[in-house]
């Protein structure tokens, strides 16, 4: 099959890419290897929308950082995305306002609003800050966006535009002939004039496929705690201690869908998988958090995971490879890789577009399912809806409050959800304290029923199965 | 928005709540039963093995013929049953929000509210597991739920973590349905389950447990294909340099079950930091008035024979103060847990006359120890015991006209 641009990846990045390519006159295709958008760096992070006052002026990340923040939260007012603008704190201890200072100054440069605050300032803004902490470094366009869903809704819009995504696509080999690349998948082979590389954790071996650049890769893990619900009250911002070399450190921020997280730790390895958590790791949040944070609440944990940064030496790669024509790409997208992805996506469809001359096909905005939260819901409303469809009156998991009819939505969505993960990521049916315990099953059945396939089919994600064999049959 | 009125409105249609609708009905309330599930009968629906109604019923039974006997009772009672029916939020004037697929959203005004409503499990997120995230890690009545509900294994190779009694039921299950259940390991130095299950599901089929010993991380993806554990310290922590490899396909968690009060958030109700239930006062109504808890969400029984009986106790009380308008003597005194009994229930009691059944869970595994529950100067019980044990909850009666101030619950050696 013969496209104009094949973006290969699907993380945020690429699902942004996708998202404003669909909008012109030209064949696009996302190729992800997992079995839903977002899945692997994208689906673990902090879900922090940065300022931009730490990074180094000058760099794509100031610049893409900066830039992001102003369209993020437009994307995610537009895609029904939760997020909030709370912004950020750093902290510091009395001896520390000097650093905060010289992150202040970089501010400046980068044009983030910031403001420095005495301890009585702080705590109006932020009641929890350990009993150490004398200053902060407070920044009001900072805040929180869901990570997962702001992908997921990138690249519903994108398809319903007429954008194409291919899932368990994994990218093979990359080649070249008279100006057409062909890009072989597990699904088979297409074709493209343009390739954009948004591969994420494997965005260096792609360019190796391809013969563009060799970059060396850091993957640097990072640990977090995620609490329940209830410890949300505690948090109003995002929390930093001072940056250091290893990144922007440990933080506690409040996420988009209500939760608290606690992380990430910093632990660099060779291997673009591992994202297992460790104990070592784990105890150097226990130990960390408090320096902050003075109500850590490790025993409402409700889950503990771990992502990945891949990192390429000390900035983005963003912009069309100097080695190879129409292969553009963006790589080594570590924090703030989040907030910068829409600005990234902007950048990338400008090349492409003076590229190729493609014209706008359609203008105006093209929302993508709405995904209201049953609380979002009025009384009224609620009950309209019950009467068309009985199974928004049907609660199936009962922490997050999500309902039979929105599962449903979700399976049948523009990028169906096929899995127990992927209707978790856009619902939260299993995000709660029991963590599935009770909705699993139904989530399962609800699936199998949908896709009219045996519940030993039904997938967590990542391709495994939970029912996997059936108990001994009685003639 | 559908408007009903009650006298009684019970939450949840487990034993607890079928049990509390039924004696609240019989003292005249008008009674609705609130069930998230399309039946009643709660976890005891899953629950295929048998063990349940000697103490009640006077025979063992299945926990589905359990369920089974009340649904029976409730059906012939004129008791409202709103089945799929979930309870979103709990007002200040005990009004019930509910949703339902066939009725919509409702509100129920009631006089008073019987909580039963269960419990839940602990999870891996909630241990907070390390490792990788794999498919394979499962609540032990979450895999009961899928084996003996839908009819599937999660897996064939397993490991368990905890003793706690679904745990240990998993394991006979698992066996008798053909998988190899490997190991069993206990972070305590003693079981969180009944000592009979120890001995007809792990025993009887040769599954070892270990003792004082944790997972310290999992290994594999996208399906868990082992994980390492290690004994533990006397500060529960891994000895790391003991720790070993088993291969397995599943790992299963009975490592706690926390009772589900989420509907009392906000409400200021007084929740005890022991059983993670509301605190009680002997008709099993906590400090909010015209609010009465039952069963394991107020706090985690071994038994539903025991279950059904303090819901009965609580739902005829939430019909009493319905009709009546009160059921609280008033002048209460404190019931203190000391000296190795981890808690006892109620937490207050008033004075007056009467027999009351105390009951107590102790906190670690006492053997040839006496039970005394002194009120001031007065002796109410001295009891002896060859053996107690977390894993089973104690009782005792007392005599009430003997109270003099608070009542302390404690263990001799």
């Amino acid at each position: 099959m013969k496209y104009d641009c094949i973006v290969i990846g699907g993380g945020v990045v690429g699902a942004a890419v996708l998202d404003r390519l669909a909008a012109y006159n030209l064949k696009v295709l996302l190729l992800e290897k997992e079995d839903d958008v977002a899945s692997f760096t994208t689906r673990a992070n902090s879900g922090i929308v940065h300022a931009g006052y730490d990074c180094e002026p000058g760099t794509l990340k100031a610049r893409f950082n900066v830039r992001g923040n102003e369209l993020i939260w437009r994307d995610a007012r537009e895609l029904n995305v939760p997020h909030l603008k709370c912004g950020s704190i750093v902290v510091a201890r009395k001896e520390q306002l000097e650093k905060l200072r010289e992150l202040q100054d970089r501010a400046v440069v980068n044009g983030v609003e910031t403001r420095i605050l005495d301890r009585d300032q702080t705590l109006k803004i932020e009641p929890n800050v350990a009993d150490e902490i004398e200053y902060s470094l407070y920044a009001p366009s900072a805040g929180i966006v869901s990570p997962y869903q702001l992908a997921i809704a990138y690249a519903d819009r994108a398809i319903l535009k007429g954008g194409e995504i291919l899932l368990e696509a994994e990218v093979k080999a990359v080649s070249r002939k008279n100006g057409t690349y062909f890009v072989e998948t597990s699904k088979g082979v297409f074709e493209s004039a343009i390739v954009v590389n948004c591969a994420g954790a494997y965005g260096a071996r792609v360019n190796d496929m391809a013969g563009a650049e060799h970059f060396e890769t850091v993957y640097r893990r990072g640990d977090y705690f995620v609490l329940d619900n209830t410890e949300r009250k505690n948090v109003n911002t995002v929390i930093f201690p001072l940056p250091t070399a290893a990144g922007k450190g440990i933080l506690v921020a409040p996420t988009a869908d209500g939760n608290v997280i606690y992380g990430p730790t910093a632990v660099d390895s060779a291997n673009p998988d591992d994202t297992a958590t460790t104990p070592d790791s784990l105890d150097v949040l226990r130990k960390n958090v408090p320096l902050s944070y003075k109500r850590p609440a490790f025993n409402k944990c409700i889950r503990v995971y771990g992502g990945l940064r891949t990192l390429i030496g000390h900035d983005f790669v963003v912009g069309e490879s100097k080695v190879l024509d129409n292969f553009f790409m963006a790589i080594g997208i570590c924090s703030p890789g989040l907030t910068s992805a829409p600005a990234i996506a902007e950048y990338i469809e400008a090349l492409i577009v003076e590229r190729t001359k493609a014209t706008v096909k359609q203008s105006g905005i093209v929302a993508p399912p709405r995904r209201k939260r049953l609380a979002e819901i009025s009384e009224d409303e609620l009950d309209a809806l019950i009467a068309k469809d009985s199974a928004w009156g049907r609660i199936v998991c009962r922490c997050e409050k999500v309902t039979e009819a929105e599962i449903v939505e979700a399976i049948y969505s523009p990028l169906p959800a096929t899995t127990v993960d992927a209707v978790k990521r856009r619902t939260r049916a299993g995000m709660g304290r029991c963590q599935g315990g009770f909705c699993g099953p139904k989530v399962m059945e609800i699936i199998a029923r949908e896709l009219g396939i045996p519940l030993d089919q039904v997938r967590k994600g990542g391709g495994a199965t939970i029912a996997r064999y059936a108990v001994k049959e009685v003639e | 928005m559908r408007n009903m009125d009650f006298d009684v409105a019970v939450i949840g249609g487990g034993p607890a709540g079928m049990a509390a609708a039924l004696a609240a009905r019989k003292q005249g309330a008008t009674v609705v039963i609130l069930e998230r599930d399309s039946r009643l009968g709660g976890i005891l629906n899953q629950c295929i093995h048998q063990g349940f109604g000697l103490h009640y019923f006077g025979e063992e039974m299945t926990g589905p013929e359990y369920a089974d006997r009340f649904r029976k009772m409730v059906e012939k009672e004129d008791i409202a049953v709103m089945l799929e029916s979930m309870a979103l939020a709990l007002g200040e004037d005990k009004t019930v929000t509910a949703l339902s697929p066939s009725l919509g959203l409702c509100k129920i005004k009631a006089r008073s509210v019987v909580l039963a409503m269960g419990c839940r499990e602990r999870t891996a997120g909630a241990i907070a597991l390390a490792g990788s995230r794999p498919a394979g890690i499962y609540t032990a009545g979450m895999a009961q739920k899928i084996c003996n509900i839908d009819g599937y294994l999660v897996g064939k190779d397993v490991v368990i973590l905890g003793s706690g009694d679904i745990g240990l039921i998993m394991a006979r299950r698992m066996t008798t349905e053909g998988a190899n259940v490997k190991l069993v390991l206990e972070l305590a130095p003693y079981s969180s389950g009944l000592k009979r299950n120890i001995v007809q599901c792990l025993d009887d089929y040769g599954i070892p447990l270990k003792y004082s010993h944790t997972v310290t991380r999992v290994e594999g993806y996208p399906r868990l294909t082992g994980l390492y554990y290690a004994p533990v310290g006397e500060d529960k922590k891994p000895i790391l340099s003991e720790e070993r490899f088993i291969s397995c396909d599943t790992l299963l968690l009975s490592v706690g079950l926390i009772p589900e009060n989420d509907l009392l958030n906000g409400l200021g109700v007084n929740i005890s930091p022991v059983t993670q239930g509301a605190v009680v006062d002997e008709n099993r109504m906590t400090s909010m008035e015209g609010v009465f808890s039952c069963g394991n969400v107020l706090h985690v029984h071994d038994l539903v024979d025991n279950v059904s009986q303090e819901a009965e106790i609580a739902g005829a009380a939430a019909a009493r103060y319905a009709l009546d308008g009160g059921v609280c003597k008033g002048d209460f005194v404190n019931v203190v847990a000391r000296d190795g009994v981890r808690y006892a229930l109620p937490q207050r009691i008033s004075r007056g006359e009467g027999k009351l059944r105390l009951f107590f869970r102790v906190g670690d595994v006492y053997k040839n120890c006496r039970l005394i529950v002194q009120s001031g100067e007065n002796t109410l019980v001295s009891k002896k015991f060859m053996v107690l044990a977390p894993g089973e909850m104690g009782s005792a009666d007392i005599d009430i006209s003997l109270v003099d101030g608070d009542v302390v619950v404690r263990l001799e050696k």
